[in-house]
């Protein structure tokens, strides 16, 4: 009994003199947001995502002489909780997959600003390989698609087709167009997009028949040559209610975020990236360097600013 | 790893005493307490609801509140007092600490890193011989960490690790004290401790980023829960094992209790607390990758840019870094562990290691700032990605399909899904929900005592509450057959390595590597020779788990009585005999904790399962921490740490003895 009290009361002492140490005044809650000598840019785990973020940085520290430029690989909800705290100034490539953190932090609490258009359009929809469509021309539309169920079906969807997922964080309804269809499918969810990549080549290698939600812009489409499957035309409105939609995809025109401080007082930086705008074709041709080539991704961006001042030069702030 | 062994061996339960007749005669007696629990709970619970999956009236919404906590807190962060009095400075204070180690091995260049390193590793293995030995692994693995150009990510892996490791020592050495000092402390933290280890940690990143903010603060709170465990149990279990007679001698000197404390137990638990301080760094090594998904530095941040291009050499070169570094801290503190054995007082001076290393470092750091060299020198690397991704992709290709005879992994893949996963899974999820709690219940009471009955019970049931009752059996019908092959093939190649030295000698560096390895660098050839299937996952799961159970199987029979096998012999027995009827039955307890360890071990790469076609409760809290929702994460990672408790109950037949006795 004596011990147990005397560890109970060490811990206590050890715990309050921790609370004493640290209560000496009130905590710093932003990280270095604001200052436009360091800018910090969040990178999600897509190689198109590091291309805009390599030629955003190559173009700071070598057009506007931002000395410390770095780009931090996160996920998309971990960069909104970075830019509301300061410890990132911005997001460069949001595909809309966090709306809770959007309305908390831009609507609600005005800590993360918005951007403006990246320029990049990301489309979502299914997607089957050109050899397939090739051979059955009829799969590129939906209501053909249950023809098809048998041929497409796998051990883990049993005696329905599947069709493969990726990563959580990119946003899907398949389950629910699939059962608003009447369709004889099956979502199966991989889990990372890696994982996915790999799935699809090794299906593509062995030229074997299979459906994916998949999206653009993406590095590997064009080495995969892959054909989408029309779905029911999105109307605005038709994605509303998540288990009552039974529409494809829209075109998303992608945004850029920023840390709220950082936007008002980085200068030329925060305007530089406010100014960033670019098109598919563009970030594809840096992906496809940075990815296919293997180039380090700082090469990549450098090469492609050499050979494209007029597009980069209408960024860059005048003073 | 040398260390990890012996942890088994100090872990391992003793052999139940019970007589062959008095086990019988108890096992009638939990039979017919069976029956009559069975004719008792089946009308009741048929009553209750019926057969097939756990009814939903008698499930609990956990997820509302979960989340409205989550987003209490994410409201309240920049203006409640506990965080920005408490919490904040604490997360700034972490930060500042890791940058603080990060700019001094800046500051001491390459050079000076390598010298300091190096000779700590010289000095903590009691230098002489082998010291030097441990001294070459240190200089070999920081040499070829510069020369894969992956030296400045090493450092700042380096620093993090040397913050992660001193806080998760002190906080499992507080624990680890009241654990070992008082049994209601025990009885409180051991189900603590459980839960810290088995709770994946992608399921509470997200509240420990919104808390502690990204990068290394948020890290260093998971790799504290996670690592602090080890520390704890390790200086527990030491000091409780100290000697009686020592305790009564110097009682009987008349020391204090604080005295005895810290003059007797404390010295004799420590080996115990070195070898915890060993289990504590490792487990904090294998945080460095999860730690990156939140923004932090370091080689598991080049581990993932290469798993964004789905470049298994790119992501393979930072993971060979990590297996040295990990490979170094295991060699170095276990050989200070095994130097407290030997009498101390030999040797020289105490001063003179902690001079002669810091005289090294200041040496090296002078001639770096002599060469105006701080950083690797460029020229002097080699780019191992290319050939890894070449060999790897023929290993997939020439494997995946088309082997004569054989088929073939994704001919196998097939196979094991259709017709041992997916009639396994559907027999669970078919099967209806009482029996499955009464089953649990029965096979508790064979093994355990009604204790571990009632808990694998009411851990079954806590799942069916939470409402995840079919997604946990789709897991467990997975984490059955990963644990399955683990213990087949474990069994199998543990015996050959007791068996036979050349054998031990071969698969040694291939064990270490898979057990240090971070697991996110097999995700890709996994799923290229399986298919991102659930086979995949489980074969993921095998080879991070088989490592742990084929060394305490070797350990657990190479300790069996000489004398016993030779007596086996003499009596004409043949090899195949001596195995069967000697060496296994001795090396029980040996096996039931491979047993356990596989359970534990599979577990935790459920979530790993989940970012490679597992689906079920991995994909929940891969989901969760992605989509910042936080609800349906952590509601994963209780099921995932409930399921680990069935299955524990179910298999550990000496878990309320075992207690008793440490």
């Amino acid at each position: 009994m004596i011990t147990y009290k005397r560890t109970t009361t060490a811990l206590a002492i050890s715990a309050v003199s921790l609370l004493a140490l640290s209560a000496c005044g009130k905590a710093e809650t932003g990280g270095g947001g604001g200052s436009a000598d360091s800018v910090t840019i969040t990178v999600p785990s897509w190689v198109g995502a590091e291309a805009n973020a390599e030629v955003a940085k190559y173009l700071l520290e070598n057009e506007l002489d931002v000395k410390n430029v770095k780009t931090q690989q996160m996920t998309e909800t971990v960069a909104f909780d970075a830019l509301n705290t300061g410890k990132a100034d911005a997001i460069l490539e949001d595909w809309g997959g966090v709306p809770k953190k959007v309305t908390q932090y831009v609507d609600k609490k005005k800590t993360v600003v918005r951007g403006g258009d990246l320029g990049v359009t990301g489309h979502i929809g299914w997607f089957v390989p050109k050899y397939f469509a090739e051979e059955h021309p009829d799969v590129l539309d939906w209501k053909n698609l249950d023809k098809y169920a048998d041929q497409l079906k796998t051990s883990e969807t049993g005696d329905k087709g599947q069709i493969l997922e990726g990563d959580p964080s990119y946003t899907t309804y398949d389950d629910a167009i699939i059962k608003n269809l009447g369709l004889n499918f099956k979502t199966h969810y991989v889990g990372s997009e890696a994982g996915q990549i790999t799935e699809i080549a090794k299906n593509v290698k062995a030229k074997k028949p299979f459906l994916t939600y998949w999206w653009e812009p993406q590095w590997m489409n064009e080495e995969w040559g892959l054909k989408e499957v029309k779905l029911p035309p999105y109307k605005e409105g038709c994605q509303d209610d998540e288990k009552a939609v039974k529409c494809g995809y829209p075109d998303t025109p992608l945004q850029k975020y920023l840390n709220a401080d950082f936007a008002k007082d980085g200068g030329k930086a925060a305007e530089f990236l406010k100014n960033f705008k670019w098109t598919n074709e563009q970030q594809n041709e840096v992906a496809v360097m940075i990815a296919k080539d293997k180039m380090k991704p700082e090469d990549a961006a450098e090469k492609w600013v050499k050979a494209n001042k007029s597009t980069w030069e209408k960024w860059i702030p005048k003073d | 790893m040398s260390a990890v062994t012996s942890l088994r061996k100090a872990a391992a339960p003793p052999e139940p005493d019970a007589k062959p007749g008095l086990l019988s005669t108890r096992r009638g007696r939990k039979g017919l307490a069976i029956v009559v629990l069975a004719a008792v709970f089946i009308p009741l619970a048929i009553a209750l609801g019926g057969s097939g999956s756990w009814p939903n009236d008698l499930t609990v919404d956990v997820r509302t509140p979960l989340d409205d906590s989550y987003q209490w807190v994410a409201d309240n962060r920049d203006s409640n007092p506990v965080f920005t009095y408490f919490l904040l400075h604490l997360a700034n204070n972490s930060t500042s600490a890791v940058d603080g180690v990060l700019s001094f091995l800046e500051l001491l260049g390459w050079p000076g890193s390598i010298a300091l390193f190096t000779a700590i590793a010289y000095f903590a293995a009691g230098s002489a011989r082998k010291g030097a030995k441990v001294a070459g692994i240190a200089l070999f693995a920081f040499g070829v960490c510069g020369l894969l150009d992956m030296w400045e990510p090493a450092m700042e892996t380096m620093a993090l690790m040397t913050v992660a490791v001193a806080v998760s020592a002190v906080v499992g050495l507080l624990l680890g004290l009241a654990s070992g000092l008082s049994d209601r402390w025990e009885t409180i933290l051991r189900p603590v401790f459980d839960t810290m280890q088995i709770m994946p940690a992608y399921a509470y990143l997200l509240p420990c980023v919104l808390i502690f903010d990204i990068g290394s603060p948020a890290v260093l709170l998971a790799t504290v829960i996670y690592a602090a465990p080890p520390m704890a149990r390790l200086t527990a279990l030491g000091l409780r094992a100290a000697d009686p007679a020592a305790m009564e001698a110097s009682a009987s000197l008349g020391a204090s209790r604080m005295q005895r404390l810290r003059t007797a137990r404390l010295p004799l638990a420590r080996k115990e607390m070195m070898l915890g301080l060993n289990q504590t760094i490792m487990m904090a090594l294998s945080m460095v990758v999860i730690g990156s998904v939140v923004g932090a530095a370091g080689l598991g941040d080049e581990v993932f840019k290469g798993l964004a291009r789905v470049d298994v050499g790119q992501a393979a070169v930072p993971g060979i870094c990590i297996v040295l570094i990990a490979i170094w801290l295991d060699r170095t503190t276990a050989a200070a562990g095994e130097r407290l054995d030997e009498a101390t007082g030999g040797g020289g001076p105490s001063w003179l290691p902690p001079a002669v290393i810091a005289a090294v470092t200041v040496a090296g750091a002078v001639l770096a700032g002599a060469l105006g060299k701080k950083e690797w020198p460029e020229g002097w690397t080699v780019d191992l990605t290319g050939p890894i991704r070449d060999a790897v992709e023929w290993f997939t290709d020439n494997l995946g399909a088309g082997v004569p005879v054989l088929g073939g992994t994704q001919t196998w893949s097939e196979g094991f899904t259709d017709w041992v996963l997916n009639p396994l899974r559907d027999g669970l999820q078919s099967s209806p929900w009482w029996l499955l709690v009464l089953l649990a219940a029965a096979l508790g009471l064979l093994v355990g005592t009604w204790h571990s009955a009632l808990v694998a019970a009411l851990a079954m049931s806590g799942i069916g509450v939470l409402g995840l009752w079919s997604k946990t059996l789709d897991t467990l019908s997975q984490v059955l057959g990963g644990i399955a092959l683990t213990l087949v093939l474990g069994f199998a190649i543990g015996i050959l390595v007791a068996r036979s030295e050349r054998v031990e000698r071969l698969v040694r560096p291939v064990l270490d590597a898979l057990q240090t390895l971070p697991q996110f660098i097999y995700l890709i050839p996994v799923a290229a020779l399986f298919g991102a299937v659930r086979t995949a996952a489980i074969f993921a799961a095998v080879a991070y788990a088989l490592p742990a159970v084929i060394r305490i199987t070797a350990q657990g029979i190479k300790q069996v009585d000489p004398a016993a096998v030779e007596a086996s012999r003499s009596l004409g027995a043949s090899t195949f005999q001596q195995l069967r009827q000697v060496q296994l039955p001795l090396a029980r307890p040996a096996l039931l904790l491979a047993v356990n360890q596989g359970i534990v071990l599979v577990l935790a790469v459920v979530v790993i399962g989940g970012l490679i076609g597992g689906g079920a409760l991995g994909y929940d809290v891969v989901y969760g921490l992605q989509k910042s929702e936080f609800g349906i994460g952590l509601g994963a990672g209780v099921a995932i740490v409930l399921l680990g408790l069935v299955l524990d109950r179910v298999t550990q037949p000496t878990v309320l003895k075992q207690r008793k006795n440490s």
